[in-house]
């Protein structure tokens, strides 16, 4: 019955009442939060205790950065299988697309006040821009940038590894070892992104200063909007027919290839999918916190994205976000408050999340909740997987 | 008899009256040092070397290093070195231990680049006449690489004195450069050029096409000239091709030496990846927890006995083993044995075991690097020829990194455990039915990969600095090796260490060192493509699963 109804509400309205229920309470909550920041940062006065402060707001806006960043591997992990461990290769590639068109906005405002190259080429004694940083003065090149070079990075690296069957642990390391080679290379000065620094000192975009509260308000509305577009993207695939197969791919890769679909096509699409929205979660997070530089490539870094799914809950994709949100909120207090503490908590989350919550947070909750329910209506039916009674 | 013995006291009496002057020669040729006036010190300095006083040499190399202070009471001339706790300060001409003076007490006798030059002159020419040939050798060598033309008449007296025939070769270079550069005649030089042409070393290269290019400037030259100019490029040739040949081979050493610091990192990798086919991202901190093990035995043997002190690396391999290997049997108890069958979970876990170990070292023992010192029996360099020269210690690594393969490989191969390890490997539920404890075997599989990593860690303390990240350094390298040769199979890590690190060490001239290791890491991303299980992928059905 779905079937017929969806045909005849168009896609996108099927998606929205095709929404799993805390799909709906999550966009709810985002839209919620998108109206009720700025207005409580504007017009509340500072000594009210509702009142949200600048730096919180910016805080708050690099929380949404990485909640897409994990809604992405979310994505290919919890739906497709495909454990990647170098995603933060292309959320820095996104967020170095818009850092030089950050750098290029600074013109003639830099140390050296060259009006075209940025300071640390004036100061490495180059005359001339590099060739690929030409069209970056144009806030729209760099937005298509910031969606083609993760992409085509995706495209490229999948196609290659998914065509020849590399699956598991091995994509895993090859992931990490692109990753790690990109790190490499962009610590090179003669790469010409900066070096060991990176791309910072930035002044403004679009013409508004990076300084500016509404500036940072803005920001922090276009994450909101991002963070809800790329969770409808995920859902849309997720819930089509696309999404089964990948599901089917994720459990049983031989037989669904024997099955007739062609497994490196599904995997690459959403792969590629994957990479761009994590292109864009990089995009929005460099103007907010005001660098980019080549650590973010640092395997550690794409390795503690999988945690952050991980404890939120694998293949649930809100849970991605409340783990993304839990855990950096956790490391800015206990960076904060116990320093030392914090490997350890990381740590010890990764083992205990891995051996007591393999289904996460949102996972396990799912499975109470239903315990509770079945308890209630007193037909105890613990052989339907938890995926199949949503449906119902 | 008595003529004879009178003659003997005489000769002593001399010999001490000689004696005695000169010691006051150099006390008082040394009083010059004191001065202000460089002109002075440059006096008293010559004054020194003419005095040919013993000491003397360790009074010029003292203020050459910059270490030579006057007491400022009593003018005498002192030179200083930590020793425990705070500094030692010995009179240079006495030998007379001054205890613990403060920096104030002292003034630091300063030289010019000028006064640098001379003493280092100076002391050339007194140490060719040293009694110790090893320092005499070095001597030459200095000659052969600076070439004063004052040093061509001493030279040739020290070379026709010289006994032993190493310390005669290189006088006879040194003489054969001094030659070739100084030399007035075409036939002087053409001489020393017939010598210069069989040594290897970059030197030479240099010098040759000095003169070569001195010899082209030349308006209407000579056919002396000609001939000379004509031979220079002849024996540059020669010179070049040595060379070269020897860059392959420095490379080729250098390359094994990468290769087998890889291979130790990755061997005990390659057990527990390949044999178990669990992913243990907590390898490098094995690798840490066993240069900590080093660290740790050379301060127990420094506090309870000194005199074994430098046999401490010898104790610290099994200790490292043992401590590294439990760790890792607890690991396995505590984590991985509910992880089993869930490789990605695994990777997780073990990531999170490694920040947690990480902190844990940095807590005992804090954020900075901890040394440890290198045996004297490893220290020092095996000079093959004048351009090649290896160090000990990279020596040692290659043998004992073969050394731990073969002991691996005999392990696997000849033992029981080997045997059962093998045989979980190919099929556990077999395994079990045939009545192999299989969770025995899967803990003892995973000590003995984290006991080899930490016999690792002993190597690495050598080379690296021993710090809580150590082996976050060498993780992802190891993991390359292990997939580039193919898991499963020791071979595969051996040829996989060895090409990696041979194609790095060979792309580096080319590159520079990071360049060269992103082009390897991106060959390893392809060749997978091409090879998914590696280069000795394992057939048939232990593939699938």
């Amino acid at each position: 019955m779905d079937a017929i109804n969806k045909a005849q509400k168009g896609p996108f309205v099927s998606l929205m009442t095709g929404l799993p229920g805390g799909g709906k309470t999550f966009l709810g909550i985002l839209l919620v939060a998108a109206l009720l920041v700025p207005l409580s940062n504007m017009f509340l006065p500072p000594s009210s205790p509702f009142h949200v402060p600048t730096y919180l707001v910016s805080l708050m806006g690099k929380y949404i950065c990485f909640a897409l960043l994990a809604l992405s591997v979310d994505l290919i992990w919890g739906f497709a299988g495909i454990l990647s461990l170098g995603h933060g290769a292309f959320f820095a590639l996104g967020g170095y697309s818009m850092g030089m068109y950050l750098m290029r906005q600074i013109g003639d405002r830099g140390v050296y006040g060259n009006p075209i190259l940025p300071d640390f080429m004036v100061f490495l004694n180059w005359t001339e821009l590099p060739w690929y940083w030409y069209g970056f003065d144009m806030f729209p090149f760099a937005m298509l940038m910031v969606i083609l070079v993760p992409g085509f990075l995706a495209f490229v690296f999948g196609w290659f590894a998914f065509r020849s069957r590399v699956t598991g642990v091995y994509l895993s390391i090859i992931t990490q070892a692109m990753t790690y080679a990109l790190l490499l290379a962009f610590f090179r000065n003669d790469m010409g992104f900066g070096g060991n620094n990176g791309l910072t000192d930035f002044k403004d975009i679009l013409g508004f200063d990076l300084q500016a509260t509404g500036t940072r308000l803005g920001l922090f509305v276009a994450s909101l909007i991002a963070l809800a577009f790329g969770y409808l993207v995920c859902c849309f695939i997720t819930q089509s027919k696309l999404g089964r197969v990948l599901i089917a791919i994720r459990d049983a890769e031989s037989r669904t290839r024997f099955s007739g679909y062609r497994v490196e096509y599904y995997k690459l699409f959403v792969f590629v999918v994957s990479a761009i929205l994590a292109g864009i979660a990089g995009a929005l997070y460099v103007p907010q916190v005001g660098i980019i530089n080549p650590s973010e490539f640092s395997p550690a870094n794409s390795i503690e994205i999988v945690i952050w799914v991980a404890v939120g809950g694998r293949g649930t994709l809100w849970g991605a976000v409340l783990g993304a949100f839990l855990i950096n909120w956790g490391k800015s207090y206990f960076t904060g408050s116990f320093p030392d503490a914090w490997l350890y908590f990381l740590g010890g989350l990764f083992i205990f999340s891995t051996l007591f919550l393999p289904k996460g947070i949102v996972g396990t909750a799912g499975i109470w909740i239903d315990k509770l329910k079945q308890l209630r209506q007193g037909k105890p039916d613990m052989n339907t997987p938890v995926s199949v009674k949503e449906e119902q | 008899m008595r003529i004879i013995l009178k003659i003997i006291i005489a000769a002593m009496l001399f010999s001490v009256a000689i004696q005695a002057p000169a010691r006051a020669d150099l006390e008082e040729a040394a009083g010059g040092l004191l001065s202000k006036s460089y002109g002075d010190k440059i006096q008293a300095t010559e004054a020194i070397a003419a005095t040919g006083d013993a000491r003397a040499i360790l009074l010029l190399e003292t203020l050459l290093a910059g270490d030579l202070y006057a007491v400022k009471d009593t003018d005498r001339l002192v030179y200083r070195k930590p020793a425990n706790g705070g500094d030692q300060v010995t009179d240079i001409l006495t030998d007379e231990d001054l205890g613990d003076l403060k920096s104030g007490d002292l003034t630091k006798i300063r030289i010019n680049n000028r006064m640098r030059g001379l003493i280092k002159d100076l002391l050339g020419r007194l140490t060719l006449l040293n009694e110790d040939p090893l320092l005499r050798l070095k001597a030459a060598d200095a000659v052969f690489k600076s070439r004063p033309v004052e040093m061509i008449v001493p030279m040739g007296d020290a070379l026709a004195a010289e006994t032993d025939t190493a310390v005669a070769a290189a006088m006879r270079r040194a003489l054969a450069a001094l030659n070739f550069v100084h030399g007035d005649t075409p036939e002087v030089q053409g001489e020393a050029l017939l010598i210069l042409q069989e040594e290897s070393v970059p030197e030479v290269r240099s010098l040759l096409s000095a003169e070569a290019n001195r010899l082209a400037a030349i308006q209407n030259p000579s056919p002396e000239n000609q001939a000379l100019a004509k031979a220079i490029d002849q024996a540059l040739a020669k010179v070049e091709e040595k060379l070269a040949m020897l860059g392959v081979v420095e490379n080729i050493f250098q390359g094994i030496s990468l290769g087998s610091v890889l291979l130790l990192a990755a061997i005990g990798l390659a057990i527990t990846f390949g044999v178990m086919g669990v992913i243990n991202m907590a390898h490098g901190e094995m690798v840490m927890i066993g240069a900590y093990t080093t660290y740790v035995v050379q301060e127990l043997c420094r506090t309870f006995a000194p005199e074994l002190l430098t046999f401490s690396l010898i104790a610290a391999i099994p200790a490292a083993f043992i401590v590294a290997g439990l760790c890792g049997v607890a690991i396995e108890r505590s984590i991985i044995r509910f992880l089993y069958g869930r490789p990605l979970e695994t990777l997780l876990a073990t990531w999170g075991l490694s920040l947690v170990l990480q902190q844990f070292v940095r807590t005992i023992f804090g954020p900075t690097n901890k040394e440890v010192s290198s045996p004297d029996w490893l220290s020092g360099t095996w000079e093959i020829t004048g351009g090649l020269a290896l160090t000990y210690n990279r020596i040692a690594i290659i043998f004992f990194a073969a050394a731990v393969l073969v002991m691996l490989m005999l392990v696997l191969r000849k033992t029981s455990f080997g045997l059962q390890m093998r045989a979980v490997t190919q099929n556990r539920k077999m395994g079990a039915s045939m009545g192999i404890r299989t969770g025995w075997v899967d803990a003892m599989t995973f000590g003995l990969g984290s006991g080899v990593a930490g016999m690792a860690g002993v190597a690495l303390s050598q080379i690296d600095n021993v710090s809580p990240n150590l082996g976050q350094a060498y993780i992802i390298d190891s993991f390359m090796v292990v997939v580039f040769g193919g898991v499963g199979n020791l071979w595969g890590t051996l040829v996989g260490a060895l090409s990696l690190g041979i194609t790095n060490k060979f792309l580096e001239p080319y590159t520079g060192a990071v360049l060269a290791k992103i082009l390897v890491l991106v060959f390893i991303i392809l060749f997978i493509q091409k090879r998914p299980r590696g280069l000795f992928a394992l057939k048939g059905r232990a593939v699938e699963n």
